[in-house]
């Protein structure tokens, strides 16, 4: 009995003295900090994945409790629900931002762009990017390693076996950047995604002069400015024989899309066109993801 | 020119040194070995050897086909010689039903279950010779005389046990030296495996770190101990030449997989693996440890690994 | 007594096909395309333009910034444009193309074969002529010379290391010209060693040149200050850090130049092309190079132009052979495949090497089996399989302080590798986003 008694009365002692020094410790090195990171740690999405520019979720928490306004604060991966829920805790509001989408501006299959030499090192874009340009005639294209497939979080992004080129999964994208960082060529880039997901873009980034770009892929942009003159709107520019359309002016006329002679200019996600349906109708199949 | 070319980074030409190649260097250089116990247990020698082999290559293809289902790599020599290194660490009277549950702790358990070669922690033929040493005490301990012996009796027991529990009834410096004494099939002769360690030296398969560091470690502790305190206990020969140890330093630590990357480390390593077998065998309650010692010391490798660099160019200071 | 450097190391098959193989010059092609961008540092920009004259020796290309190199025309003829063209890096760079029309050399430069020994310039109008000249590092790193022969303030240059190593298989492009051109060597050495203003030379050749050894250990005794060291046959013998630690025996400092130890180290071939700019005012526009591989029908060493495509040279050398697999310009070692044959000679170009596709591809990688060989071999003392993996896994910080970055990319570890792994593909792209990163963090 006695044993017993000692026993319990010694544990009870030394947990009490440990619950003191730790309460004492905390209060020591108890690190003031808004209540509100927290809050809104707990809205973002917690995938740390760096897309808005901050290192994980933490770090943009407390950037965007710390700044005065919302405008250059943007959780890609959470969008616009997420930045008005924050906007809302904070009693600031958050400026509308149209949701972006990471977009492969490659269509060099096999059949448009033919293997002129076989690369045989480490699989990655990376590696074969710093050693030559690549295993076709275009030195700008894809390589087709897949460094942004793994670069992905969200597994939103695949190589399809058949182009070997990747293909973004629309659903899942979260327009986080990390591909487009993983690219060594710079072929992905992030844009608007568009009302029902309507895009129009060139689908190369070959600055190589037209015929020896044209020689190189069958689809390559050869700067040609055929679009650029039958643009209405401005969003057309030619820089390096390479014809770029800026998503802020492009009104999704389509006007670009057939002028284009090596049909390097993309439409996704548009109903078919009434005269050649058919024709659209199976470029909609072949580039709907 | 019709055919493409090849791009890749240099370097372009390689030296033509596979894992195959090393496989099969360390199988020439158990031969020696083999011949010795081929002499002393005759058929028992084959049969454990060869049906060893067989039950290893047989697992490791079966579990890499059935159960990772990846291509079998068994021609690359790895599982050949751990069924090789398991039957010299086992009697050459054992049953053949528990040397297959040897071979499959061994492959299944110490290799494949990390993901096959390259990927595992611990040796995978002591693994299995491990196993077996814990499921099967008695048929494991339980030594045929060889046939060279000039006694009458059909099973004795080996000159660490006698060491530990009968140290009266010792066999002379030269038997052990030759082999001509009881044991596992594979350590019946320092000077076969130290032949093998020529070999090895040789061709440039191993480097000379790990051996010496656990033989050397194992002759000084038993050595100071025989200068303080003259018993047969103490006698750093008998250290030397009995049991697995020069099994286990030359073929069993020195496996690539398990052991460190750096000399320093591997020198910490047969040091600390000296030190375990000496304190099994003399106060342990087993008369052998080498096993036990080098299984553990592979679970610190990571580690010694993580802490141990390479003497590195341009650290040395000048000298010129 | 034979000396070497102290860390890892391997002993390649030599291969030296055509050792011995008196320099041939061939002919002039009809059309040159001479890169802007030909050693480190920043390209040249161009000072010519479509439908200029221009002779042999004629600046077309101006350095700009201080690490750069001036760019001088190998041929006579008309600028036919400047335009873009794939050279060895792989992609298309700026590069002048000139139509050739006859050999029209500029007055200034003395064609002669005389020697010429005396030199009385001074020490800054030697560095300014090898400036001028337009010289690099011959022996592949295409490094200026005359940035080198500047320390930086603060150090100085003890002794001057003539590289006549060449530990890379197949190439022999150093020995014909040693073999050859053996005083004009020890001339530009002397003048190297005023430039730099030190009493101290030593010139550290491979034993497997004994030739070589022999001719220069007689020849060097008229030349004060200037030894000849043979040395073991070790790869990377001719890494600038391994060299200099073989042949006095000091180490570079992890990250330091070799100024630091107080040694600067020049290749043969950039020796003699010091001789040449300062003694007979010819500017680097043309260099040895081997053509070279087991199924080449002639292998040879061949006196090339700047700007001539390699398939001149190959042609010269009997032809591009049916089952060519790889090309590669440079050593089998270092060297960088090239996915075209009408890539243009360089200054940095030592050797063409055929590699026929039965030897083109790699094996398949094996798992790691931790056997520490590349551990053993590499002469910088890193531990290759560990880099390897924190490359590949995105671990740059460990990759830091594992000392990435002093990786020589010598590809001991790659060529040792039993698993037939790509060790230095990946610790080269680890080695690039390293010192990205130091860099970023630096400013």
């Amino acid at each position: 009995m006695n044993a017993i008694l000692i026993a319990v009365a010694l544990l009870g002692i030394i947990g009490a003295a440990s619950a003191t020094i730790l309460y004492l410790t905390g209060q020591k090195f108890k690190v003031i900090e808004d209540p509100l990171i927290e809050q809104i740690q707990e809205i973002l999405p917690g995938a740390n994945c760096g897309g808005c520019g901050f290192p994980g979720c933490r770090g943009f928490a407390s950037a965007v409790v710390k700044s005065y306004t919302m405008d250059d604060l943007f959780c890609p991966v959470g969008g616009q629900e997420t930045m008005d829920k924050i906007a809302t805790i904070l009693g600031k509001t958050a400026p509308a931002t149209s949701k972006k989408i990471a977009v492969v501006r490659c269509d060099g299959t096999c059949e448009h762009r033919p293997q002129t030499s076989i690369y045989d090192g480490a699989p990655r874009c990376a590696i074969e990017a710093a050693l030559y340009g690549g295993e076709t005639d275009c030195f700008f294209g894809c390589l087709g390693l897949g460094d942004c497939v793994d670069a992905c979080l969200f597994d939103a992004i695949h190589i399809n076996p058949q182009t070997l080129l990747p293909e973004v999964d629309e659903d899942k994208c979260t327009a986080c950047g990390a591909c487009v960082k993983a690219c060594p060529k710079d072929i992905i880039e992030l844009r608007k995604q568009g009302p029902k997901s309507r895009r129009i873009f060139v689908s190369c980034v070959n600055k190589d002069k037209g015929p020896i770009a044209r020689k190189a892929c069958e689809v390559a942009c050869i700067g040609c400015s055929k679009c650029l003159q039958v643009c209405a709107f401005d969003a057309i520019t030619i820089e390096n024989n390479l014809a770029y359309i800026d998503d802020d002016k492009c009104r999704l006329c389509r006007k670009c899309v057939p002028v284009c002679p090596t049909n390097s200019i993309w439409e996704l996600n548009f109903p078919p066109r009434k005269e050649k349906a058919s024709e659209s109708s199976k470029e909609e199949i072949k580039k709907t993801v | 020119m019709e055919n493409k070319l090849v791009v890749s980074p240099s370097p372009h030409v390689h030296g033509r040194d596979s894992i195959p190649k090393n496989m099969y260097g360390v199988l020439i250089a158990l031969i020696p070995a083999f011949l010795v116990s081929l002499y002393v247990f005759r058929l028992d020698a084959i049969i454990i050897t060869l049906f060893s082999v067989l039950f290893c290559v047989g697992f490791e293809y079966l579990i890499a086909k059935f159960i990772l289902k990846k291509q079998p790599t068994i021609t690359d020599g790895s599982a050949i010689l751990t069924g090789i290194l398991l039957a010299f660490n086992l009697p050459s009277n054992l049953p053949l039903w528990i040397l297959a549950i040897g071979a499959l702790a061994a492959i299944g358990i110490g290799k494949m279950s990390f993901g096959g070669l390259g990927n595992n922690i611990f040796n995978p033929a002591l693994v299995g010779r491990i196993f077996l040493l814990i499921s099967f005490p008695a048929q494991m301990t339980t030594w045929p005389v060889p046939a060279t012996a000039a006694t009458d009796a059909v099973t004795s027991a080996t000159v660490l046990a006698n060491l530990k529990f009968n140290p009266d009834n010792l066999p002379s410096l030269t038997h052990m030296f030759l082999g001509t004494e009881g044991g596992s099939l594979g350590e019946m002769s320092a000077l076969a495996l130290l032949l093998g360690l020529g070999y090895l030296l040789w061709k440039k398969i191993i480097t000379w770190h790990i051996p010496t560091a656990i033989l050397g470690t194992v002759a000084l502790f038993s050595g100071i101990l025989y200068l303080i305190h003259p018993i047969p206990q103490h006698n750093p020969l008998i250290h030397l030449f009995s049991g697995g140890l020069m099994l286990g330093a030359i073929f069993m630590a020195t496996d690539y997989v398990t052991s460190p990357l750096t000399k320093k480390g591997m020198l910490i390593y047969g040091f600390f693996i000296g030190i375990i077998t000496m304190c099994i065998r003399l106060w342990g309650a087993y008369p052998e440890g080498m096993s036990f010692a080098i299984v553990l010391m592979n679970g610190f490798t990571p580690l010694i690994n993580y802490y141990t660099t390479p003497k590195r160019f341009g650290e040395v200071k000048k000298n010129g | 007594m034979l000396k070497t450097f102290r860390i890892g190391g391997i002993h390649p098959k030599a291969n030296k096909l055509s050792a011995g193989k008196t320099i041939q010059s061939i002919e002039i092609p009809d059309e040159v395309s001479i890169p802007l961008a030909q050693h480190i540092g920043a390209p040249s920009q161009p000072v010519v333009k479509k439908g200029d004259k221009v002779k042999v020796g004629t600046l077309i290309g101006k350095s700009v910034g201080f690490v750069s190199a001036n760019i001088h025309s190998s041929v006579s003829g008309t600028v036919k444009k400047i335009d873009k063209v794939v050279d060895v890096s792989g992609y298309r760079r700026d590069a002048v193309i000139i139509s050739v029309e006859g050999d029209e050399w500029e007055d200034s430069i003395d064609r002669s074969e005389t020697l010429i020994n005396e030199c009385a310039l001074s020490q800054k109008e030697i560095i300014d002529k090898i400036a001028a000249s337009g010289i690099v590092g011959m022996g592949g790193a295409t490094f200026p010379t005359h940035v080198k022969l500047m320390p930086p303030p603060g150090t100085k240059a003890e002794v001057l290391i003539i590289n006549g190593v060449e530990c890379e298989p197949y190439l022999t492009s150093d020995h014909q010209l040693m073999m050859e051109k053996t005083e004009e060597i020890l001339i530009g050495t002397t003048l190297l060693m005023k430039a730099l203003n030190v009493s101290k030379a030593i010139i550290g050749i491979e034993n497997n040149k004994k030739d070589v050894i022999a001719k220069f250990s007689q020849l060097a005794s008229s030349y004060p200050g200037i030894r000849i060291q043979p040395l073991e046959e070790r790869y990377p013998q001719g890494g600038e850090k391994q060299l200099i630690d073989a042949l006095i025996g000091r180490q570079v400092p992890s990250g330091a130049l070799p100024i630091a130890v107080g040694a600067v180290v020049q290749n043969v071939g950039t020796t003699f092309a010091v001789y040449e700019a300062v003694q007979k005012n010819k500017p680097l526009i043309e260099r040895i190079v081997t053509v070279t591989g087991e199924e080449v029908h002639n292998p040879c060493n061949i006196r090339s132009r700047i700007g001539v495509p390699f398939q001149a040279l190959i042609d010269f050398a009997g032809g591009l052979p049916q089952n060519t697999g790889k090309i590669v310009s440079g050593g089998p070692m270092m060297g960088k495949a090239v996915a075209y044959t009408d890539i243009p000679v360089t200054k940095g170009t030592s050797g063409i090497l055929i590699i026929s596709s039965s030897k083109a591809k790699r094996k398949t990688p094996k798992d790691c089996i931790r056997c520490a060989k590349c551990v053993q071999v590499c002469p910088m003392g890193l531990n290759p399989t560990l880099l390897m993996n924190l490359s590949e896994y995105a671990v740059w910080d460990r990759a830091e302080k594992n000392h990435i970055t002093d990786c020589i990319e010598c590809g001991s570890c790659s060529y040792t590798c039993p698993a037939d792994r790509p060790l230095l593909d990946y610790i080269r792209l680890g080695k690039g986003k390293v010192m990205a990163l130091m860099k970023a963090r630096k400013n």
